[in-house]
């Protein structure tokens, strides 16, 4: 009979000290309730409030007219949202995209996070610095840099028309085709260190043992390997899909007027046409979305730190 | 297990290539910088001039000492917050609404930038409208990335204080320490090199925010990642090459530094420790 | 047991008990512990040794009862207030510290002045034998001088209980060894009052003065090394303390002065009375070492009592034996689904009667050498 053990928590100080217990967790605790939770809960109630009759500000939800308690609810933004075919392919849209970029960062980033797992360990942190220098610099310019690159007079034009291969410049930028670039090219980090992460932990003693027992390197590879970074393949595409959803700066920059993405939507509704209750409810409807990933994340990082913490 | 040969071609061709990927737009970036033309792309000769032009963007110049101003107070900000948080999580497995702690903490990581700078503005503008403060402008930003930053300042402190032994923090408070002795000359030296990298990463995040600063800023609060979107979306810019080089340059170099640095220690580290086998063994 | 009595006792745990949800880690547990003692709690895992350790040094709060400590009830203090000190399992040697500045840490804690500190530092110091050590790092230190700093870190508060959690575990055997000898001598030099915990029997019967055998949160003996050798009180202690052979079976005659029990194996004459009846049910423990083994039956001049010739011994077969150097042991198949276990001391380098695998042999010990369990 294992008693649990007690070396994960602190000494039992509850009784005698509470105030200091209290503080540490309740200090980011109501934080995050101030700037995370309040912020949810409020744009729920603008996505359904109906704008004042000035068209300034917002009616109140629950207020007292005559002497009778009014609810003012206002689902046409959603019942909007989900009947218009645009706002419906473009929700279609951004998952589709956000799915193609995951694949593609898990073929690219699989293989890379193993050799990189596998190099010899006094090689293995200059590697580590080449591929964190990209992800520490701004994002932003190096989405700008492909703007460069595939641009009509970019060095990517020049150099087919300089070989000859096209005698017009490929129209690239503005495309699906770049749009998915960009993605790929700042999600990729991400997939890659996570992955990292749990390939370099891995036991190798549990492959040696499999190669001893007869299997195959391919075999190995799909029936040991694979499975036990199932957590870090788990991990790396939370965090390439989740956002990629919502994102704004890359479809901005280098998406074009057929790349529909809902992130775009809802910066126009909020910049351009100052429809605050549209984009409230655009916002919704998307974290409804992206509800299910998120738990699902939640749950690996749990798993993870449980595993950690005896 | 030694990789095959194939194995071994493979893997460098893949790294390479991968590589390649990654560095190719930054390279251009950086070569574009010394491009002597408007046309940045077309080739026009060697110059430094727009780096001299640099000096008089007076847009980018105020622009970047406000970011760095934002950047490293949410930095700290986020550091201190997601201390707390990371202790909390680790020292104490079991406490009221827990769950919904982890979740709040873990969520600014995937949630998409434009819904945490929405849900933080419809807040502040709903604050304000009962208070009176705050105004759009620096406060506002430094909140929405402190909020950012404390999700990955979390994440740093609570894989280090994981790995920490725990009994170090016991032996403390049974030779006489009390509990903020022990935090102040036990756990904090421990665990100050991964309060370093989270304030670096959260500084970065900071310094390269675009969308949750468009939707807390005010007038007259540009960031320099706002001014270089604008004019990223006209259109190729010299100016912002240049920034780009800078950039890359200064978090090159960082880098480089730090992970001499830190190669430096590991070595002191096995000297030390395989002069004290030799010890023990003798 | 050792009797003592409750004015005396230094350190008194009083029913104290610990559970975690449905799980009682320590149930009702009562101690009484002698100023200047080395007592070892021993026990396998999760028996509660190590949860009523956490208990004494403030780690844990009891779910109920009380410990005193030299007539103070410390049941409710942090472990900061407490005048205990532990010497941890893994050493919790803060590594960013210098040796010196480890043990230095405790006295900076009750702010004394520098000076004294530094005094009492250069004391412990040369206590474990590590004054040129002073300023190194702990990674700069193998591992049995890490634990002298460890030693002197906890001792340099001259605390009142001393609690060490598993010393010895992470050393190896030579090592182990040494230090067992090296520490008690330094802990006794101290005087220091001492509660250890183990897994480790030999560790346990060398070092203390005293041990409590643990079980799912009881103590099931409390005693003397030898004591709780050589008079287990229950066919778990028996066993769980070295090795030992158990016959069970029934008491057929029950005397003041002997008792006869009749086993499937053999007719056992115990020259002691015991408390019981006859037709009891009982188990009869001889340990290995008492045995002795021949070729031929005993006669009785080898016998300690003419009585018991005829008993206390068994035919058997050797099917196995085990050569550790200094002594063997013996493998005697005796029946279908007994096999006893017999160790006898290479006195003489070389023995022509040596005994090996497949020889027929008598088995037999004396009646004063059996313990009568009862349960």
């Amino acid at each position: 009979m294992q008693a649990p053990s007690s070396h994960a928590s602190p000494p039992d100080q509850g009784r005698r000290q509470p105030w200091g217990r209290w503080s540490l967790i309740g200090i980011p605790y109501l934080w995050l309730v101030v700037f995370f939770m309040l912020p949810c809960l409020i744009v729920f109630k603008i996505s359904m409030s109906e704008l004042a009759d000035s068209g300034i500000g917002f009616l109140d939800m629950v207020s007292l007219q005559d002497g009778v308690w009014q609810l003012r609810l206002k689902f046409s933004n959603y019942t909007f949202l989900l009947t218009d075919s645009l706002y419906l392919l473009t929700y279609l849209s951004s998952i589709g995209y956000a799915l193609l970029t995951t694949c593609i960062c898990l073929l690219l980033g699989y293989p890379f996070a193993y050799f990189l797992a596998r190099s010899s360990a006094s090689l293995r942190p200059l590697l580590m610095m080449l591929v964190m220098l990209p992800f520490w610099t701004s994002f932003l310019l190096r989405i700008y840099a492909w703007a460069g690159l595939l641009d009509n007079n970019g060095l990517i034009n020049q150099l087919l028309m300089s070989f000859g291969l096209v005698t017009e410049p490929v129209l690239m930028m503005h495309t699906p085709f770049s749009l998915e670039i960009g993605m790929v090219y700042v999600y990729l980090p991400f997939m890659v260190l996570p992955l990292y992460a749990n390939l370099v932990k891995m036991d190798l003693r549990l492959l040696e043992a499999a190669a001893d027992l007869g299997a195959k390197p391919w075999t190995i590879f799909r029936r040991v390997t694979i499975p036990l970074s199932t957590n870090g393949i788990l991990a790396g595409s939370m965090l390439v899909f989740i956002p990629c959803v919502g994102e704004y700066v890359i479809p901005a920059l280098l998406g074009g007027a057929d790349t529909l993405n809902i992130g775009r939507v809802l910066w126009d509704e909020f910049f351009n046409n100052n429809d605050w209750a549209m984009a409230s409810s655009v916002a919704i409807v998307m974290m409804l979305l992206i509800l299910g990933p998120m738990t699902w994340f939640n749950r690996i990082q749990a798993n993870e730190h449980t595993k950690a913490s005896p | 297990m030694k990789p095959s040969l194939w194995g071994k071609r493979l893997s460098i061709t893949w790294m390479l290539a991968i590589y390649f990927f990654l560095y190719l737009p930054i390279a251009t970036l950086v070569a574009y910088s010394f491009n002597d033309s408007k046309m940045v792309t077309l080739w026009g000769g060697f110059t430094w001039r727009w780096y001299a032009e640099l000096w008089n963007d007076r847009d980018i110049m105020e622009a970047f000492k406000l970011s760095l101003q934002i950047a490293l107070i949410s930095a700290t900000l986020s550091v201190v917050l997601g201390t707390l948080a990371a202790l909390a999580l680790v020292r104490y497995p079991l406490f009221q609404g827990r769950a919904l702690f982890s979740s709040m903490v873990n969520a600014p990581l995937v949630m998409p930038d434009v819904i945490v700078g929405l849900s933080l503005l419809l807040m502040l503008v709903a604050i304000q409208k009962t208070f009176g403060v705050p105004e759009r402008g620096m406060m506002t930003i430094i909140m929405g990335h402190s909020l950012l930053g404390m999700a990955y300042a979390t994440v740093v402190v609570r894989s280090r204080l994981l790995e920490m032994d725990k009994s170090l923090e016991e032996a403390a408070l049974d030779l006489g320490a009390k509990p903020l002795r022990v935090f102040r000359r036990i756990t904090l030296p421990i665990i100050a090199q991964a309060l370093l990298s989270a304030w670096l990463l959260t500084f970065t995040i900071s310094l390269d925010d675009v969308v949750i600063t468009a939707f807390l800023s005010g007038p007259g609060s540009n960031t320099l990642p706002i001014v270089i979107f604008s004019r990223a979306k006209l259109g190729l810019n010299p100016m912002v090459n240049v920034v780009a080089t800078l950039t890359v340059v200064v978090v090159g170099g960082a880098l480089l530094l730090s992970s001499l640095w830190m190669a430096r220690q590991e070595r002191q580290r096995a000297r030390d420790m395989a002069l004290a086998w030799k010890l023990e063994t003798t | 047991m050792t009797p003592t009595s409750p004015a005396s006792s230094f350190l008194r745990v009083e029913q104290l008990s610990k559970h975690f949800d449905e799980v009682k880690a320590v149930d009702e547990v009562s101690l009484d512990i002698q100023q200047g003692e080395i007592f070892a709690l021993l026990g396998g895992s999760g028996c509660g040794k190590s949860t009523l350790l956490r208990m004494l040094a403030g780690f844990e709060s009891p779910t109920s009862g009380q410990i005193h400590l030299a007539g103070q009830s410390i049941g409710d203090m942090p472990p900061f207030e407490r005048p205990i000190n532990m010497m941890f399992q893994s050493y919790a040697l803060f590594p960013h510290m210098t040796v010196a500045q480890n043990i230095a840490f405790g006295l900076e804690c009750d702010q004394l002045p520098p000076s004294d500190i530094d005094a009492r530092v250069q004391e412990m110091l040369t206590l474990v034998q590590l004054k040129p050590y002073a300023k190194r790092k702990p990674h700069q230190l193998s591992g049995g001088q890490q634990q002298r700093v460890a030693l002197a870190r906890s001792l340099a508060k001259r605390p009142r209980l001393l609690l060490l959690d598993e010393p010895l575990g992470a050393l190896d055997k030579k090592l182990r060894e040494q230090t067992q000898i090296e520490l008690v001598n330094i802990l006794k030099k101290v005087g220091v009052t001492c509660v250890m915990v183990t897994h480790d029997q030999e560790e346990a019967m060398a070092m203390a003065d005293r041990i409590a055998i643990m079980r799912d949160g009881k103590i099931l003996q409390l005693g003397a090394p030898m004591d709780i050798y050589e008079t287990p009180s229950s066919r778990y202690v028996a066993d769980f303390i070295g090795n030992v052979n158990l016959f069970a079976g029934k008491v057929v005659v029950d005397e003041a002065d002997h008792v006869i029990i009749e086993t499937p194996q053999c007719r056992h004459y115990v020259s002691h009375g015991i408390t019981g009846t006859e037709n009891m049910e009982v188990s009869v423990a001889v340990r290995p070492e008492k045995i002795c083994l021949s070729p031929a039956e005993p006669t009785e001049q080898e016998r300690e009592l003419p009585a018991e010739v005829g008993h206390n011994q068994v035919k058997g077969r050797i099917v196995g034996l085990a050569y550790f150097g200094s002594f063997t042991t013996y493998h005697v198949q005796i029946d279908d689904r007994t096999t006893l276990k017999a160790t006898l001391a290479n006195a003489a380098r070389h023995e022509d009667r040596r005994l090996s695998v497949g020889d027929d042999v008598w088995a037999w010990w004396d009646g004063s050498d059996v313990v009568v369990l009862t349960h």
